[in-house]
């Protein structure tokens, strides 16, 4: 067993150390509350509003937000963009982490977790948008777990299971682009069941391609922002290759990503002209809905054209940041802002106090694993036994 | 990459193939063909010019269906003047509407039971279904507590028991369901003292409020609520009064549920079948760039070590005839100086051979 780094190292008492383990115990106290209480006891759901942040946020978001995983792979394995090369296992980590508390965020929500695995292996209902999505979600769970254990074996040095998944990655990384494109676009062909109930301005027979679309830029956005943090609080885990290329990957998907916004803006132009929905713009939800779409896509479209063409890796990151606060908004606004907009004010949802709390608690969770995982598996350096395959 | 571009091919076009003709065909299938319910099944007419608001089919409701108590007894009619909806322990609710000076209306709300039920194309594990009867019944057996069937019913009618901690159920109306098994009434319309409500074969309740309609026509509308609204359903309505005037939406459209997500189900095995035949191609192209750039790249480079060789060998050459020819003490020095250019030459071809490399890059 050649360890690159020990299992355990001793936690220290700095004040970053001291809000984790606050979090981490209120979110532990939400969870016995929530498991003995019911869902009704912690959140503000109601009939009305069976879905909130923990589908709205942990769910959507959290789905679009890992998408940094297929993006980058894709790249790399697919495209043959080998100066992505370093990038890819930071953004696999994520997404593994990404999708893994997504599904332990649904333990919250599901009204009987642990029939999490029926619609998959025992009554399959295959008209649902949903068994779709459940159905990807599972899959591409399993798949990006397999493309993330190279770290751990070069980890625990088991070299020759090593070598054996190395050799997959290609078919791995297409089942990965097919999976992602199959879920992260039905998650938006959930809402097109309800056409009744979510606002024209965002109801569009477009959905799924709007959530696929705004997956790819969420994914860039996400693997350049995670480099910002990384570079800035785990600077000394990153080898030379790595830190070399950071910017480079930054600045590549930065014009991607303003490519690839500018269009998913032009779709919206169709999508409200197909719908001929011209006449909403002029409402308060015609501002809201410019508020996102200019404000939170189009802007920051420009911001990353301007930052890769003038290599400013400052403003590359404020505008990854400022997309990322975009996708949030949109997913936000389809399921719970612009969802039950005909309803009168008193009978819409607001999100408790224990539901963010919840939330927040699972984001730490995901903040903490990969802490541990980065200070220990080669993730932003490369295992010195190992050259790059 | 060791695996071989035929094995992998085969290997993901076997997976996409046995996925698309086991489980997502199926889905096509089912969300595709067009369902007009089954024949005969059963409806409810509710007549809402006849119903007197005196809550007795939900009193009957709460018994057969064995729910909790309320609080307030179902003799008590002040709780007409707040607007309801069903809920986990009630199936069903009466409505007020006062729109004008005259005699309020009165509605009674619950499960529709469409005849293509938004509810059951929604669940996930097939835990809600449309029986011949016509009534959409619940397997609570089967239910992972998701809520989408809550979400995409168009009616707002599954309640959900939010503060049971582990076994929370949906629950709605029935249709009675099992006392129809068993030959009898459902409990509401069997406690209906004023005939507003009418069981019967869909088919012919459709024919005879018709002839309502018809025979009456300043009583009624001309319009059979649940006629055609998200497909039809079993549950109809009659009224006088416009329906969107009386809490009943009236902007739904035809489309029944399974309609609106036929696109996205029938992309699935576009995708399955496309994608890793296009990403496939596109990697092929990538492959095939890099062995061009990376041929190129040689080449470019040996040309200019070639040339690079020429050019010092030709001066070296030059400075020896120098030498022999003047044979002076300044030749130690001259020889300094031509070795100092070359090895910038030199230095300046390295650089010269990055060039091209970059490029290569850009153009990935
Ligand atoms: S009214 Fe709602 S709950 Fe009832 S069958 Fe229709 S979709 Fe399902
Ligand atoms: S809550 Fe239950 S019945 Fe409703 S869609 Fe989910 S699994 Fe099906
Ligand atoms: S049909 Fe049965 S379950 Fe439905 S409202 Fe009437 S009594 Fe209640």
């Amino acid at each position: 067993m050649a360890l690159d780094k020990p299992v355990f190292i001793k936690p220290k008492l700095t004040l970053f150390n001291i809000i984790i383990g606050i979090i981490l115990v209120m979110g532990l106290i939400l969870t016995i509350l929530r498991f003995t209480k019911g869902i009704g006891a912690v959140t503000n759901l109601d009939n009305n509003n069976p879905w909130g942040i923990w589908i709205g946020f942990d769910l959507l978001c959290g789905v679009a937000l890992a998408a940094g995983g297929y993006v980058t792979s894709a790249s790399c394995y697919i495209f043959g963009l080998k100066r992505y090369h370093s990038a890819v296992r930071p953004a696999i980590l994520t997404a593994f982490l990404g999708y893994a508390l997504v599904v332990l965020a649904l333990h919250y929500d599901l009204g009987r977790p642990l029939r999490l695995p029926y619609p998959i292996f025992y009554s399959q209902g295959t008209s649902s948008l949903l068994f779709e999505v459940g159905l990807c979600v599972f899959l591409y769970l399993t798949v990006l777990f397999v493309e993330f254990t190279p770290a751990a074996f070069e980890w625990l040095g088991l070299k020759k299971i090593r070598a054996i998944v190395v050799k997959l990655i290609l078919l791995l990384t297409i089942f990965g682009v097919i999976l992602s494109t199959l879920h992260q676009s039905s998650l938006g062909a959930l809402f097109m069941i309800v056409p009744s109930k979510l606002h024209p301005l965002w109801y569009s027979g477009y959905l799924p391609i709007y959530f696929f679309i705004s997956s790819m830029f969420a994914g860039m956005s996400m693997v350049i922002f995670e480099g910002s943090l990384a570079h800035r609080y785990l600077e000394n885990e990153m080898d030379a290759t790595h830190k070399k290329e950071a910017s480079g990957v930054a600045f590549g998907f930065a014009k991607a990503a303003s490519l690839i916004m500018m269009g998913y803006c032009a779709t919206k132009l169709i999508g409200l002209a197909v719908d001929n929905n011209w006449h909403f713009l002029g409402t308060s939800w015609g501002l809201w809905f410019m508020f996102e779409v200019v404000g939170f896509v189009a802007f920051p479209a420009v911001l990353f054209a301007m930052g890769s063409r003038e290599k400013n890796l400052t403003m590359v990151r404020f505008a990854a940041i400022w997309t990322i606060l975009g996708i949030i908004l949109n997913r936000l606004n389809i399921s719970i802002v612009a969802f039950n907009y005909h309803l009168p004010a008193a009978d819409r949802y607001f999100p408790s106090l224990s539901e963010i709390g919840t939330s927040v608690f699972i984001v730490t969770l995901g903040i903490v694993a990969y802490r541990f995982i980065t200070t220990r598996m080669p993730i932003l350096h490369e295992h010195p036994d190992y050259k790059a395959h | 990459m060791a695996i071989s571009r035929r094995k992998f091919l085969s290997c993901i076009g076997a997976a996409a193939l046995t996925t698309t003709t086991n489980g997502l065909s199926k889905a096509y299938g089912a969300s595709n063909k067009h369902f007009k319910g089954h024949p005969d099944s059963f409806g409810i007419l509710h007549d809402i010019t006849k119903c007197i608001g005196c809550r007795k089919c939900e009193a009957a409701c709460n018994k057969v269906n064995e729910l909790t108590q309320p609080e307030k007894s179902f003799e008590d009619l002040s709780i007409l003047d707040q607007k309801r909806r069903t809920d986990a322990n009630i199936y069903t609710v009466v409505n007020k509407f006062k729109h004008d000076t005259r005699a309020p209306v009165f509605v009674k709300k619950q499960c529709n039971h469409c005849m293509e039920p938004a509810c059951a194309s929604a669940c996930f594990v097939k835990a809600l279904n449309k029986t011949k009867t016509g009534a959409v019944i619940y397997d609570e057996s089967l239910c992972v507590g998701c809520r989408y069937c809550m979400i995409a019913c168009p009616f707002e009618i599954p309640a959900y028991e939010y503060h049971k901690a582990l076994t929370p159920r949906i629950t709605k109306c029935t249709m009675c369901y099992p006392r129809l098994l068993e030959g009898k009434l459902p409990g509401c319309v069997e406690a209906c003292p004023k005939e507003a409500l009418i069981f019967g074969e869909r088919d012919k309740l459709l024919k005879a409020a018709w002839q309502r309609i018809y025979r009456y026509p300043d009583q009624y509308l001309e319009h059979i609520y649940g006629e055609h609204e998200m497909g039809g359903t079993s549950w109809l309505y009659l009224s006088k009064h416009p329906f969107s005037k009386i809490g009943m939406r009236e902007d739904l459209g035809k489309k029944s549920a399974p309609e609106l997500t036929t696109g996205p189900l029938s992309a699935v095995p576009i995708v399955v079948g496309l994608w890793p035949v296009l990403l496939t191609g596109v990697y092929a192209i990538s492959k095939r760039k890099d062995k061009i750039t990376k041929e190129e790249k040689e080449k470019a480079v040996a040309q200019t070590t070639a040339l690079a060789k020429e050019d010092t060998e030709k001066k070296l050459e030059a400075l020896r005839e120098k030498m022999t020819r003047e044979k002076t003490s300044a030749i130690n020095f001259e020889v300094k100086k031509a070795l100092e250019e070359a090895e910038k030459t030199d230095a300046a071809d390295k650089t010269d051979d990055k060039a091209p490399e970059e490029s290569g890059k850009e153009e990935n």
